[in-house]
């Protein structure tokens, strides 16, 4: 936090900045907001609980024969405080109870992408109020881990049409949790696929192809979009291997380190979530997906007010309008969803 | 002795004094099912991807899937469910054995499964339907069986309760089928999780009413297939691999197996899995017990939903005995029977077309009646008003001319009457 010693006089010293963005962070904290989307049971809330180390969530998988199925996808939001080293981070983990598990799944993913899009929504809203607050809490959804089906041949109709409209709102990440049943071949196999997959169906996942990166950014970016869809094992047991203690999976005929890499892409997911992208995550949620809301959502309320004009004009149906200002912002996109 | 029959007071226990050679009897049944053979028809049901043909492949250890092509991401996913057979003869030590093993592509795939089912359960109760027709014929000297005589239905493991897919299936089928569920990909979980698991799945099994194929053990059997049972039982509802592929060992042995970075899973290690379980069951102990009882229960059920469902009753009178004069006896009475009922009927109509004749003609007869009556007033009150007419007109005119003394009773032309 003291500035570099430097006899020059002519050294200026807005070289730190970065301190001083560093030091705010610290006092500020940020938030982060991330949506899991899978069917029960493929193992979301196990590899949350694994990414940040610790129990973040419960699982809320049908336990007993006399619990209901539930009939629609349901949005329960989790949000804690985390620390490290002087940084928080205010967490918030939603998961999607319900989602996919019905017999006819025809719209389980509308719930999912209202969600996403009245965040947005009510994030406009305070950004359009004449009188802002100093920091908006910011709970648009800034990355989707998204459950892909170990064994299926590729992605499925539904993961199909769930991504696609995914993709549109938020920085989705594919993964495929339990990977532990496929052998290495067939890992390789499956994620050549899905890959095949993403293309034809044009579904674009985080991370995105930018020219504003440098080689270095380049080189990264690709080397992750090749592990892509990251396959990965959770576990929240720390189990003892040869004296060392482990978090893993023990089974009769070998034990997992879900940090091995030759076991499984964990290490490389966590990092890539948290290490590398943490704040690119953040910002391209912001100018990317956000910005594209925010357009058309400003276009759709200039279109109305267009037509409240013109109908006054020709007189007398003003009425029977409903009133467009912008604290309405989310009733308008109510239509959207 | 005189057994008879129905009478169990008269059957009584003998003691042969040497050896007569009726023991011999289920060696010569066992000859001759060996030469004719034996069939099979086994159906897999599961989403895509979850291990059926490689665990088909691996039980028989023979390929009788093909690998899965590769399709290009343009081509179109299967919409519903396709029911498609595959048939293979294999032999061991002798027996032949008609496999046939019935897949279900697309159960499950679909973003909307609430029908998977009804292909499905269509396409047994064809096969049953097919059975039933053949045994309606009047020649039933070949009967092609080729009715289902298991489902292995695959759960996926996720570690939670059974997912609305399953319960749905299994509700539907568990009474047309014998049920075999089984845990798909096992290797996915711990020995803890599978146990946790696998109580989940019973109790929501058992929650639901649905009945699963179970190996039960009579007073029959020896202590030896009893406690087999009962270990066969105690691992229900079994957690299988499937592998086609021999994997080393570290000790240099091949085996079949999965190879991992963390280790080999074997197939038929049984501290792995439960696969030898399920081929124990499913092949070497209960084959006959699940054809006895697609036969004798399943089968059975449905013929009788169906004949009754088509308007059949149950006709006792066809178990009597069978006596020819007897017979023609009650044909006779049972003809003429119907013959006085017929003639009965021909009186009753008769009678009452007369009846009704008869009220016909008196009442026209009145009617006529009736109006000869009025005519005849009528024509009186003429004949009274003549006469009167007559007698003013004599008189009136007494000058009595030879002319006029003529009567001129009727004679309307007389210019002095009608006036």
């Amino acid at each position: 936090m003291s500035a570099p010693a430097n006899d020059s006089q002519d050294y200026v010293g807005f070289d730190t900045i970065t301190q001083q963005m560093e030091r705010k962070f610290l006092k500020r904290g940020f938030n982060f907001n991330v949506i899991l989307v899978g069917e029960s049971g493929m193992g979301k809330s196990t590899l949350v609980n694994s990414i940040f180390s610790s129990h973040l969530v419960d699982s809320q998988g049908r336990r007993t024969a006399q619990e209901v199925i539930r009939k629609t996808t349901e949005i329960s939001p989790v949000t804690q405080t985390l620390e490290e080293n002087g940084v928080r981070v205010r967490l918030t983990i939603i998961d999607t109870p319900g989602f996919g598990d019905q017999c006819n799944n025809e719209g389980c993913w509308v719930p999912v992408i209202k969600y996403i899009k009245d965040q947005h929504a009510a994030y406009l809203e305070r950004e359009l109020k004449p009188q802002r607050d100093r920091v908006i809490n910011d709970t648009r959804v800034h990355a989707c881990l998204y459950f892909l089906n170990p064994g299926s041949r590729g992605l499925r109709p539904l993961d199909v049409e769930v991504l696609k409209r995914l993709t549109e709102v938020t920085n989705v990440i594919p993964v495929i949790a339990k990977s532990d049943s496929m052998t290495v071949e067939e890992r390789t196999v499956f994620k050549r696929r899905i890959k095949e997959e993403l293309v034809f169906h044009r579904i674009a996942v985080y991370p995105y192809p930018s020219e504003e990166d440098g080689e270095e950014d380049r080189l990264l970016n690709s080397s992750i979009r090749d592990l892509v869809p990251f396959a990965v094992v959770g576990s929240e047991e720390i189990i003892d291997v040869n004296g060392t203690p482990v978090r893993g999976r023990r089974h009769g005929w070998g034990v997992i380190n879900i940090f091995d890499e030759t076991h499984s892409d964990f290490v490389h997911l966590r990092n890539f979530m948290l290490r590398t992208h943490l704040s690119d995550l953040i910002e391209v949620t912001s100018q990317r997906h956000y910005e594209q809301f925010r357009t058309s959502q400003l276009r759709q309320i200039k279109e109305l007010r267009a037509q409240q004009a013109a109908a006054a004009a020709s007189g007398g149906i003003m009425a029977s309008m409903p009133q467009q200002a912008p604290p309405q912002v989310p009733a308008i996109h109510q239509s959207m969803a | 002795m005189k057994a008879n029959a129905g009478n169990a007071a008269g059957i009584q226990k003998k003691k042969m004094q040497g050896y007569v050679g009726f023991s011999n009897y289920p060696n010569q049944v066992h000859r001759r099912s060996v030469k004719r053979g034996f069939n099979f028809t086994l159906m897999v049901v599961g989403e895509s991807g979850i291990g059926k043909s490689t665990l088909i492949n691996t039980l028989f250890d023979t390929k009788i899937f093909p690998d899965r092509e590769e399709m290009p991401p343009s081509a179109e996913p299967i919409k519903g469910v396709d029911v498609t057979s595959m048939s293979a003869d294999i032999q061991e030590n002798g027996v032949k054995l008609r496999l046939t093993v019935v897949d279900t592509p697309g159960f499950g795939d679909s973003i909307n499964n609430e029908d998977a089912w009804q292909p499905i359960l269509e396409n047994i109760e064809s096969r049953f339907d097919a059975y039933l027709a053949q045994e309606n014929r009047v020649n039933r000297s070949k009967i092609s069986d080729n009715r289902i005589d298991a489902v292995i239905y695959f759960i996926k493991p996720t570690g939670h309760c059974l997912r609305a897919i399953d319960i749905e299936f299994m509700k539907r089928l568990h009474t047309k089928v014998n049920l075999i569920p089984i845990v798909a990909k096992a290797d996915t979980l711990t020995a803890r999780e599978l146990e946790l698991f696998k109580a989940k799945i019973m109790a929501d099994i058992n929650y639901h009413g649905i009945q699963i194929f179970k190996p039960v053990s009579d007073e029959f059997d020896d202590p030896e297939t009893v406690s087999d049972n009962r270990e066969i039982l105690s691992k229900i509802p079994f957690a299988v691999i499937g592998s086609e592929k021999l994997v080393e060992r570290p000790d240099g042995t091949m085996v079949r197996g999965r190879r991992y970075p963390w280790g080999i899973i074997e197939v038929e290690n049984e501290e792995h899995n439960d696969f030898i379980k399920l081929r124990q069951m499913l092949l070497r102990s209960h084959m006959e017990e699940l054809k006895d009882s697609t036969d004798m229960v399943l089968y059975e059920n449905y013929r009788t939903q169906k004949l009754l469902s088509m308007g059949h009753v149950q006709d006792n009178n066809v178990f009597r005995e069978f006596n020819p004069l007897v017979q023609l006896e009650e044909e006779r009475r049972a003809h003429e029977a119907k013959m006085q009922k017929m003639e009965a009927e021909m009186t009753a109509v008769f009678q009452q077309k007369v009846q009704e004749k008869e009220s016909k003609l008196k009442l026209s007869e009145e009617e006529l009646y009736a109006r000869h009556k009025e005519m005849k007033t009528v024509l009186e009150k003429q004949r009274a008003e003549l006469d009167d007419k007559k007698k003013r007109a004599e008189a009136s005119v007494r000058p009595i001319t030879p002319m006029e003394q003529h009567p001129t009773k009727g004679k309307k032309k007389n210019i002095f009457s009608g006036f």
